[in-house]
């Protein structure tokens, strides 16, 4: 189970934001909503532990994570956590496998040449497996950078505007995709977005109106 | 992953400014071997060649003149002194041995002495094959003019007046390889010895003692009063000029070393430079990689690791800089060897000596010094204002 309680977060000369108590059940799939500077981005990076709030709690399967030192945190999201940004950004001078052996072995988990193998399998990417980011289209980059995310079977997936710059048809491939992906890999998925083209595919929706 | 690896690929994706960087550390670390191995080298042979003479007797003109034509065999003598005046200097109370030195001819460029068996025991001479010289035109000669000029004992050759040219030969009298000298590491691995009486022999000088001359004579002294006392009396007493090889080998070590520094300077200067350059390089990427280091964090990458990727990626550049430039350095020496004229000072780039740890100690001191601010940047940049902003 994911938490979040009482969480307050207050940037320098502005005003405190606080979020709604938020509970999340192991594999569920969760839509945040919110316009442009709602703070929606403020509570993906409290989540995952980048920026610790003001005030308040988060905890993901039991581990109060901002209670762990810097170093245990780093460890606890790079196996716990996938993250998958509105941009595909990879690592241009590794390959693509090298940029998921990247993501193992900084979570410092063993190089799982066969997971990778499955990962990129399973997005239809094997093929690109030796090249290079800059020989790969966006639609291929982006299906890395999930493959990046879920490499190390996290338990929360968190996608921050995955299909903000994306038409129709390819915004609900990728949609497509993430909750595959989840479902495969077993991962509590949020999907963070002021697209409202999205809405209809989740059944939870935590609105930062 | 190993955050080497990381950092070896992150080079090798900007080849270009990676070489640049990395070929300007390694001109400056090259000029500073060739400096070092060269100083060392001439010093080693201005010691080696000196170390048991201290006094050389020869006709008037410049003192250093003087030790390099009769040391170090590098330049023209300062003219003959009467064998006369040499045998009463021989026989003066301070002096336990005086070696005599008749020069004027050359074989190919290599000088022929003329000298007596004072010369085997001054420099402790030993034979690799053959004898030492004793008949008139007899030859012993050392091992490097052996190589270079294809001699061997038994075979003959003409000497020629003067000593680089090749010109005006003396083919009434050819010399005869009588014995090849081992190895000795010093000025006579290069010379052809022979006794004073066949260089006076080439020059018709064969009869009249009055009327013979030597080059000089090289003296040992009896005792150490002899060091206050003798050269006063050379000079002051004779027509002769008497010149220390330890005070002139110091005074022209001096004059180089202007040169030497000189360049020392230039190439500190030059790593500086490169020390800077790789700097603004690890400083710039860093701005282009911040997104990058970001993601590396939020993949688990702890602020250490990220920390070491970007010293790793200074040391890489600066290290592989001085090994190159070291290498390099050598090749230079040897290439600058190998079309060195005199062969009485002949340099190699073939040896190793350990100040050269020094300079591989600098190229890592350059390569933290140039990481150093891009590392703590590094390990203190706010990844959630940096993912915010993209």
């Amino acid at each position: 189970m994911i938490s979040i309680k009482s969480v307050v977060h207050n940037y320098k000369n502005t005003k405190p934001i606080s979020f709604k108590d938020w509970q999340i059940n192991n594999g569920e799939q969760w839509l945040l909503l919110g316009e442009s500077g709602s703070g929606k981005t403020t509570l993906l990076h409290i989540l995952t532990g980048i920026l610790k709030p003001e005030q308040g709690e988060v905890s993901i399967n039991d581990t109060s994570i901002y209670s762990l030192s810097s170093k245990n945190l780093d460890q606890f999201r790079g196996r716990n956590i996938g993250i998958i940004f509105q941009r595909p950004h990879l690592i241009k001078s590794l390959t693509i496998a090298e940029n998921l052996l990247l993501a193992q072995s900084f979570a410092k988990l063993p190089a799982n040449h066969q997971r990778i193998d499955e990962v990129l399998n399973s997005l239809d990417i094997i093929h690109k497996k030796d090249s290079y980011p800059s020989t790969l289209s966006q639609g291929q980059l982006q299906r890395v950078s999930i493959a990046r995310a879920v490499i190390n079977k996290p338990a929360l997936l968190i996608a921050d505007e995955p299909t903000s710059s994306l038409d129709d048809k390819n915004a609900k491939a990728v949609l497509e995709l993430l909750m595959q992906q989840s479902g495969l890999n077993q991962a509590t998925l949020i999907v963070a977005t002021h697209d409202k083209r999205v809405k209809d595919a989740f059944t939870h929706i935590y609105d930062l109106a | 992953m190993s955050p080497f690896k990381i950092s070896w690929k992150s080079i090798w994706s900007k080849p270009l400014s990676s070489g640049l960087n990395i070929m300007l550390i390694a001109f400056g670390t090259g000029i500073l071997t060739i400096l070092l191995l060269a100083s060392t080298q001439i010093e080693e042979k201005l010691n080696n060649n000196s170390k048991d003479i201290d006094l050389v007797v020869g006709a008037k003109g410049s003192p250093l003149q003087l030790i390099l034509s009769s040391i170090y065999y590098i330049d023209f003598p300062t003219g003959n002194i009467p064998l006369k005046d040499a045998n009463e200097l021989s026989h003066n109370p301070f002096v336990k041995r005086a070696t005599p030195l008749a020069l004027g001819d050359n074989y190919n460029g290599v000088r022929i002495v003329g000298t007596d068996s004072n010369f085997i025991s001054l420099y402790g001479l030993k034979l690799q094959s053959g004898k030492f010289w004793k008949a008139d035109l007899e030859a012993t000669i050392g091992t490097n003019v052996a190589k270079e000029q294809n001699l061997k004992v038994g075979d003959t050759f003409f000497g020629a007046h003067g000593l680089t040219e090749n010109k005006d030969l003396h083919k009434d009298h050819a010399y005869k390889v009588a014995g090849i000298l081992a190895p000795q590491g010093n000025v006579t691995d290069n010379l052809i010895l022979t006794n004073i009486a066949s260089v006076w022999k080439m020059h018709g000088e064969e009869d009249g003692e009055n009327n013979r001359e030597i080059t000089s004579l090289l003296i040992q002294y009896r005792s150490p009063m002899s060091v206050v006392m003798f050269p006063r009396m050379v000079n002051q007493g004779t027509n002769l000029q008497s010149a220390s090889p330890a005070m002139e080998s110091t005074r022209l070590f001096s004059l180089i070393g202007v040169g030497v520094d000189t360049l020392q300077w230039f190439a500190i200067l030059i790593m500086l430079i490169a020390a800077i350059s790789v700097f603004v390089n690890l400083y710039n990427s860093l701005k282009e990689r911040s997104y990058d280091l970001a993601i590396m964090r939020t993949l688990g990458a702890s602020r250490t690791k990220l920390f070491v990727i970007v010293i790793l990626e200074g040391l890489i550049l600066t290290i592989a800089g001085t090994i190159v430039g070291v290498a390099l350095g050598h090749l230079a020496l040897e290439l600058i060897a190998h079309y060195q004229e005199s062969s009485q000072a002949k340099l190699t780039g073939l040896i190793f000596i350990t100040s050269e740890v020094y300079l591989l100690l600098a190229g890592l001191a350059i390569g933290i010094f140039a990481s150093i601010i891009p590392a703590m940047q590094a390990y203190r940049s706010n990844i959630s204002k940096i993912l915010a902003k993209n």
